[in-house]
């Protein structure tokens, strides 16, 4: 494949992952931003992939695999099944308005291209014009997670966040070290099964898996 | 391997880290705990003591490196003539205490376990040894920390009152400011010693052969001072004093007050002679000024006191003005290179450094013989105890004359050697010290005046008269331990008032080492007689003479009164046709300090209140009459107060961060990503 298509195919694909991203951002639905996560990990997987076939660094299709395995299969079905017990597909409350939140988005993307302007000059990986998507990625999963109220919307926003992770570190250095890929992705596993438990019990106790429950757990003056 | 000085207090910080070791294993059986440890820290105190004595007199520096501590930092130690004057305070006076502590601590059996207080007894003395003995930064700072941490157990040591808790915790607050302060001094010193890129610095010898630009060395001196003085009780960092001496074990308060406090005096010393080296005279005028403050501050806070103990802890920051006043007096003789008289301030205040441990300690002991056998601390409950606990009176008596600087005993000398630097001092090249030098002699005398004043009234009301409380318990005299410390107190307090030119003779080596000059104070005929500090016809004093006159005198006095059958009558006390005298109609402490608190009462925080009861509609007779007294340290509305608000303040602003929302916690690290990013593009 030649350079230039692949850097093409990248930036493609990183067009997608945002575009997912802004997607989880405004969807209210809570089955609709399984869906997008599990979008945003397929293309993520591609993308990984793609790299690794351009850059030549094999151990990349292992973490597209696990990536695959984990993030498009693994993660939206254990997140299935949390919406499904919890019973909490209702719609999902915002504390900022969507309009509002994705004009924060948009500035948050603008952000993010100023900041990566002189990485991107210094740069020779194929893969260096994404990296401002990848910044972005990680914080409009930020951002998503402030602008929610529910429990589950944070997670989902905290593993967005890990997808935008995991996208700049492809794309600004060609993928971590598997070991530490192999690592990433099992605290994230776990944490996915870890949040679950809590979910549970704090929805048993507390009726609502609202946070703002959790401020009557502030000290009080 | 030969014997040092070094080895031998080396091995007497071993001795007593031993103690501490065994404390487990006999912690079932406290009574012999007690004797075991208190035995064992006598016995260290005493290697303690020839170590100390042999250094000084020797005039031996020895060195030692332990390879123990920070990886690539090891431990230095030193034991050189300053240090070895140091060593032989606190070990004497802790062997007293020891001693003392053998009778004291047994009237805790039955009431509470001790292991505590043994244990940290123990440590704490190690602690004030390792101080001491400490050659770089890094020691200096675990042994302070070390001293602080046991002093501060030992305070909290009957943890079941809230006053005990809140003076510990007060206490702890204070020296760790202090400590604070000594750790940025020596940063400071070790930085500019070698640079900032390897930590070599952090040795004294070091800091000694550095040389430091004057506004580094200011700051340096200024920290170290602010860190010291906050141990050493100065004004206005002196309010942790009568709050944790009053409360801790009295064996503790009178090795705290009597010695603790001297290793800050060290510190003061150490780093301004020895490290830094040359200063300019406003550093000895900020001593000297701070020093004044506190003598004069000190004794008139104590007048006003009737907690035996707290005045005592109050006269512990008016003695460590004295201290102050000599030491600041030879650091301004030293930058204006007068050798000579420098020596002589120097002398005066490790002299009284020493006479006050001394004589320190035997008056806590003396109050913690009382409130042993009392139970009672308030001088207005008690009274006439010279006849039911005599040794404890005279002894108590001895500690009082010491203190107010009355010859023949040990105070007098110190305080007169500090007057004569004051008075032989020359026309000084700056204004501020002309007004200075004759001011400072002026407080000084007017400090000796109220201390004798103070002493009066708290021999007078404890001792004397009669019982002022309601129901006088059994009191019991001190056991044969507590008197035996208290005794050998009393007579060191005796033994360096009589013959000052030997302890001084053997003292002089330290002026030497740091000032370059000696005092030479045995010169001419009949030396050791004459206690002669620059020359013959300027000032002398000989404290065998003024012993010998003042027991012809007494001898006389006593001849002449009981010798002859009949001269002395008892009789009932003339009530002037009153008739119902009681026990609470006596001369009160309260009443005592009235005059004085008439006087200088703009000091304090007074609040005073009577309310009168009539008896029907008769106006002249009243049937009950409450009088209310509260004195306060002023400066706790200056300094402390105003820096309890704003901690307070600023916590109730901290606290409104904390939101309990998720979304707000997210927000801060979603700003502060943003911001940095911005920043560090």
């Amino acid at each position: 494949m030649d350079l230039n298509v692949a850097a093409q195919l990248n930036s493609f694909l990183a067009a997608f992952v945002l575009l997912t991203a802004f997607g989880m951002l405004v969807q209210r639905r809570m089955y609709g931003l399984v869906h997008l996560f599990t979008w945003q990990g397929f293309f993520l997987s591609i993308n990984t992939a793609v790299v690794g076939f351009v850059a030549g660094k094999h151990h990349l299709y292992i973490s597209s695999i696990l990536t695959l395995s984990l993030k498009v299969i693994l993660l939206p079905y254990i997140l299935h099944v949390l919406i499904r017990r919890l019973k909490v597909h209702k719609e999902v409350e915002v504390v900022v308005n969507i309009p509002m939140t994705m004009m924060m988005g948009i500035a948050l993307v603008i952000f993010s291209y100023y900041l990566m302007a002189p990485v991107t000059q210094l740069s020779t990986l194929v893969t260096r014009s994404t990296l401002a998507v990848a910044l972005a990625t990680v914080m409009i999963g930020l951002l998503m997670m402030i602008t929610r109220k529910h429990a589950v919307t944070q997670i989902i926003g905290f593993l967005a966040m890990e997808n935008g992770l995991f996208f700049a570190a492809t794309s600004a250095t060609y993928g971590m070290p598997l070991v530490v890929e192999l690592g990433v992705a099992l605290d994230i596993l776990i944490a996915a099964f870890i949040f679950g438990i809590f979910f549970f019990h704090i929805h048993t106790t507390f009726d609502s898996l609202d946070v703002d429950q959790m401020a009557r757990l502030k000290e009080e003056d | 391997m030969t014997i040092t000085p070094l080895g031998i207090v080396s091995l007497s910080v071993l001795l007593l880290f031993l103690a501490v070791l065994l404390v487990p294993l006999l912690k079932s059986s406290q009574r012999l705990l007690i004797s075991t440890s208190f035995t064992l820290a006598s016995a260290a105190s005493l290697l303690g003591i020839i170590g100390g004595v042999w250094a000084v007199g020797g005039a031996i520096t020895n060195t030692m490196i332990l390879p123990v501590g920070l990886p690539d930092l090891p431990f230095h130690l030193r034991a050189d003539p300053l240090a070895g004057f140091f060593i032989t305070v606190i070990c004497l006076l802790s062997l007293f205490v020891s001693m003392y502590s053998l009778g004291y601590i047994k009237g805790y059996l039955g009431r509470r376990p001790v292991t505590s207080l043994v244990v940290f007894y123990n440590i704490f003395l190690a602690g004030m040894l390792m101080v001491v003995l400490a050659d770089d930064a890094l020691f200096f700072l675990i042994a302070w920390e070390v001293m602080a941490a046991a002093s501060y157990f030992l305070v909290m040591f009957e943890d079941e009152r809230i006053e005990n808790r809140r003076a510990a915790f007060l206490y702890i607050i204070v020296a760790h400011v202090g400590a604070i302060a000594i750790l940025l001094s020596f940063g400071i010193m070790a930085g500019l010693a070698t640079g900032f890129e390897n930590f070599t610095g952090y040795t004294f010898d070091a800091m000694r052969q550095a040389e430091f630009p004057l506004k580094w060395a200011t700051a340096a001196f200024l920290l170290a001072f602010l860190g010291f003085a906050a141990k050493a009780g100065v004004v206005p960092l002196h309010v942790w004093l009568p709050e944790a001496h009053p409360v801790a074990p009295s064996n503790v308060s009178a090795l705290m007050s009597g010695v603790m406090l001297k290793t800050a005096i060290y510190g003061i010393v150490r780093v301004s002679f020895d490290l830094l080296g040359t200063f300019p005279w406003w550093w000895g005028a900020i001593v000297l000024i701070l020093g004044l403050i506190s003598a004069v501050m000190g004794v008139l806070y104590a007048l006003m006191q009737h907690d035996l103990k707290r005045l005592l802890a109050y006269h512990s920051v008016e003695n460590i003005g004295i201290i102050l006043i000599g030491i600041g007096l030879s650091m301004i003789f030293t930058s204006f290179n007068m050798p000579m008289l420098a020596a002589l301030g120097l002398i005066a205040g490790l002299y009284h450094t020493m006479n006050h441990a001394m004589f320190k300690g035997l008056l806590f002991m003396g109050a913690g013989a009382v409130l042993h056998a009392t139970k009672e601390r308030n001088m207005e409950e008690m009274g006439g105890l010279i006849h039911r606990m005599p040794w404890t009176a005279a002894l108590f008596l001895i500690g009082c004359v010491s203190i107010s600087a009355l010859p023949p005993f040990n105070g007098f000398v110190s305080e007169w050697l500090t007057f004569q630097a004051f008075l032989l001092s020359p026309a000084m090249p700056s204004p501020l010290l002309k007004l200075l030098v004759p001011l400072g002699a002026a407080l000084l005398a007017l400090t000796g005046a109220l201390a004798a004043a103070c002493f009066v009234k708290a021999f007078g009301v404890t001792f004397l008269g009669h019982w002022r409380g309601h129901h006088m318990p059994r009191v019991h005299e001190a056991d044969w331990f507590m008197r035996s410390g208290m005794i050998l107190a009393a007579l060191t307090c005796f033994l360096l008032g009589v013959l000052p030119t030997l302890f001084i003779d053997w003292m002089d080596i330290i002026p030497q080492q740091l000032i370059g000059t000696k005092i030479g104070v045995s010169s001419g005929t009949y030396g050791w007689l004459w206690l002669t500090p620059v020359a013959q016809e300027r000032a002398s004093y000989s404290g065998p003479i003024v012993f010998v006159g003042i027991l012809l005198v007494v001898v006389a006095a006593y001849l002449i009164l009981h010798v002859k059958p009949g001269a002395i009558h008892r009789v009932p006390i003339w009530d002037c046709g009153f008739g119902k005298l009681n026990q609470r109609m006596q001369y009160s402490a309260t009443s005592f300090s009235m005059p004085i608190r008439r006087i200088f009462g703009f000091l304090f925080n007074i609040r005073e209140q009577v309310r009168l009861t009539p008896r029907g509609v008769y106006k002249a007779f009243p049937k009950r009459l409450n009088y209310y007294l509260r004195v306060r340290d002023r400066f706790w509305g200056w300094l402390y107060n105003p820096v309890i608000e704003f901690s307070f303040w600023v916590s109730r602003m901290v606290g409104r961060l904390q939101q309990g929302r998720i979304q707000a916690y997210l927000i801060y690290s979603f700003i502060t990503i943003i911001v940095l990013l911005v920043f560090s593009r």
